[in-house]
């Protein structure tokens, strides 16, 4: 299979996840991927040891996840002959992209206006926390600090607990997504016109188009704030049962699901004031009250034993050990072994299917500075960039 | 401007939101996008209403998703609907469904069938666990890939339930990552003509979502544990989290313990050095936690602002709508109802060349389209 993306050169300048995560997914479809790192220490996310787990050697195991399938050139942005280098770069480079905070690639000269003088048809890609103007745009984009801002944390958690945030670093992650976005549409145009463009994101609206459906409903039901449910809260706009339930050996998914079939499957009386739907929202914590003292009598499978068959929706409640055990995993395949300098390393592989193929590569995350000499030779370069 | 994707026709067989979705955003950014529907019952999606609001027959959920599009209304058990439906595919660069397995293949509408007619077709199918296994009949539904691929041990703290993140995440990342993916194989198929099948499940796009966690479960054997205290991510130590103040709550991002007591002058906080922050990140948060209690949001704010600390305040809707930060955005825009109604929605957040993607077309009603695409296929 060709890839999707061949001759793509990215020469990423970002740091940490929300840019990173775009060159991860452009490798993966077959782009040829530089960081640009500053030498010394490189990408700060090298050293953001996570949980006290480190691969041996040393370095972080979350930006070997992040920086797989990529190479590595070191160079003193500040430098007047890297700058040159860089330059020389950027000049072959079909996207470049970066993650500072609005103004710092000006002052380093290397801001859209300036690389369009050197390469008309590049696309840049930025992402910033707040946006290019206004109040907050010079504050830093931190994924839980933008996830509090953007008042996604009252969706989570139960009605009496604090806001609760995502415990994923989801604004990273959806900018990263935007942004690819929006990278892959320009390259698009590009074949048609020759043209370049500058692509723009913040995490702020990332996380607000990711609550578009519900900032909707906050827009036009005159500013109603979301009410998470007491118990097992799920999502705050939808009806019992949904949400999660305790039972005798663990817990319980139950998506939407009509009260009257729910009782009758789980043969309970107490719930025969419930057959309005209207109700199902109104009095949802009534309604979890009941069947949270009910399945808790029984365990899992024998809950699921009940509703499966009946077309109940319902699922176990996995952790990742769960999880690797059972066959459905197992089948997907998602597991892939990089090797980076020398290291090999277990991580996840790309999760979309290409001809019904899988997008892999054992190419681990490079050595600060791992390729500045076969980068130098290839592009012509001062090679006075050191690590 | 001449948007990216303009000349793109996709034709929406999704139903409710991973599908449509990848609609959406594919409409914003130039595609003319048609959803396939049936003439009477239509998209399943325009039935589901959350909070009861309605626009007119259809739920403002499903204008909120469906808004820029159009609709030809098609019986696929009626021979001459499926001639008009071929000659449309043949036309289109792009189809996506999210039926579950078996469905179009039944219709005659699978990627085998359809590249026969369409050689450079980016076909994509969303389903919630792929095409085998034991889960391939299980209802794609995103509360059960989340409790199932391991996610909601990730939110809330150690003594919770396990928290499920309150926004059909799993539907919503699937099917951006599937707008990515189609884009690459426009590329790959205006430079080769070849055209591309591309599938995605829910499961492994919650998969990838926590990648960082596997990789570094992989590496250590060791479950992720949440904080017991405040916990906002697993992986990392004290002060990372939301803590109350005396009349509201604050976030704090991760910095070094010392600098953080710069601002917040704790006498106890002295006592931790900064290689304890993960092992007693609990002990530690609780001790942070009681301090910030003693004085309000903005005074903490104030004091943090002028270290250039990471820490802003937790807002809600209303707080952060009435924010000059938010108000700059100018993330708001609003759809014109054919009946003259309207309303506000959020606009595509992605920029090109400075400027927004707005448009004001609204959801098509069903078949709205039929005339004009029948007379661009005659």
């Amino acid at each position: 299979m060709d890839a999707l993306l061949d001759d793509i050169l990215v020469l990423d300048f970002s740091q940490f996840l929300s840019g990173p995560s775009v060159s991860l997914r452009l490798a993966d479809m077959g782009a040829r991927v530089i960081k640009i790192e500053r030498p010394g220490t490189g990408d700060i996310c090298r050293l953001l040891y996570v949980s006290d787990v480190r691969i041996r050697g040393g370095e972080s195991t979350i930006f070997h996840a992040i920086n797989r399938n990529k190479e590595s050139f070191s160079a003193d942005v500040k430098d007047e002959a890297s700058l040159s280098d860089i330059k020389k770069l950027i000049r072959k480079a079909d996207v470049v992209l970066h993650n500072f905070r609005p103004g710092v690639m000006q002052r380093l000269g290397l801001d859209y206006e300036r690389v369009k003088q050197i390469n008309p048809s590049v696309v840049y890609g930025e992402i910033s926390g707040y946006g290019q103007e206004g109040e907050w745009k010079h504050l830093a984009g931190q994924d839980l600090l933008l996830q509090s801002v953007s008042g996604i944390t009252y969706l989570s958690g139960n009605a009496e607990d604090p806001p609760v945030p995502m415990g994923v670093a989801v604004a990273d992650i959806i900018a990263g997504t935007h942004l690819t976005q929006g990278i892959l549409a320009a390259l698009f145009q590009r074949l048609q016109t020759g043209e370049g463009s500058l692509i723009q994101v913040s995490m702020l609206e990332s996380l607000l188009d990711f609550q578009f459906e519900v900032l909707t409903c906050f827009f036009n039901d005159g500013n109603r704030l979301p009410q998470r449910s007491s118990l097992g809260s799920a999502h705050a706009y939808i009806a019992a049962p949904y949400g999660i339930y305790k039972t005798a050996d663990g817990y319980m998914a139950i998506a939407m699901a009509p009260i009257p079939k729910l009782a009758a499957l789980i043969q309970t009386d107490a719930l025969n004031g419930y057959a309005n739907p209207g109700d199902w929202f109104a009095k949802r914590d009534e309604i979890k009250t009941v069947l949270k003292e009910i399945f808790i009598q029984r365990t899992t499978a024998a809950w699921l034993s009940v509703l499966e068959p009946a077309d109940i929706w319902c699922a176990d409640v996995y952790d990742y050990n769960d999880l690797l055990a059972s066959e459905g995993y197992q089948l997907l395949e998602m597991e892939q072994w990089v090797i980076s300098h020398g290291l090999k390393i277990k991580t996840t592989r790309c999760p979309v299917r290409v001809d019904g193929v899988f997008l892999t590569s054992e190419k681990g995350a490079p050595a600060l500075g791992e390729h500045n000499a076969a980068i130098a030779k290839e592009f012509g370069l001062n090679q006075v960039s050191s690590r | 401007m001449n948007l990216p994707l303009k000349d793109i026709i996709v034709l929406e067989f999704s139903q409710y939101l991973a599908g449509p979705c990848a609609g959406l955003r594919l409409a914003d950014l130039g595609a003319r996008v048609v959803k396939i529907e049936h003439p009477q019952k239509g998209e399943s999606g325009r039935k589901l209403a959350i909070e009861n609001l309605w626009v007119g027959d259809d739920s403002l959920l499903f204008h909120t998703i469906n808004r820029n599009k159009e609709s030809f209304a098609v019986d696929m058990n009626n021979e001459e609907d499926m001639g008009w439906l071929r000659k449309l595919i043949a036309k289109a660069q792009v189809i996506t469904h999210n039926f579950r397995p078996g469905v179009m293949e039944r219709r005659g509408l699978d990627y085998e069938t359809i590249r026969q007619i369409n050689p450079s077709i980016v076909y994509t199918q969303i389903s919630g666990y792929g095409e085998k296994g034991p889960w391939r009949n299980k209802p794609g539904q995103d509360l059960l890939l989340q409790s199932l691929s391991g996610l909601t041990y990730a939110s809330g703290s150690a003594n919770d339930w396990p928290t499920p993140m309150g926004l059909g995440i799993g539907d919503y990342l699937c099917g951006n990552q599937s707008v990515q993916f189609i884009i690459a194989a426009l590329i790959k198929a205006k430079k080769t003509g070849k055209g591309s099948l591309l599938q995605l499940t829910l499961m492994e796009t919650l998969i990838d979502l926590q990648f960082e966690f596997f990789t570094t479960f992989f590496e250590s054997g060791k479950l992720p544990q949440r904080a017991a205290y405040n916990n906002a991510n697993s992986l990392l130590s004290a002060p990372y989290g939301i803590y109350p103040t005396s009349d509201g709550h604050i976030a704090i991002a991760m910095m070094p313990l010392g600098k953080l007591n710069q601002a917040l002058q704790c006498e106890e906080l002295n006592a931790y050095r900064e290689e304890e922050a993960f092992s007693k990140r609990d002990e530690i948060k609780s001790v942070i936690a009681k301090h910030l209690l003693t004085d309000t949001n903005n005074n903490w704010l104030q004091k943090a602002q002028a270290l250039d600390l990471w820490i802003m305040p937790v807002l809600n809707w209303r707080e952060m709508k009435a924010a000059k930060g938010y108000q700059t955005l100018g993330m708001e825009q609003e759809i014109k109802l054919d009946n003259n109604g309207s309303f506000i929605t959020t606009r595509c957040p992605i920029r090109i060349n400075g400027k927004m993607l707005k448009s004001d077309k609204p959801a098509p009603s069903i078949g709205s389209s039929n005339k004009n695409i029948k007379d661009l296929l005659i």
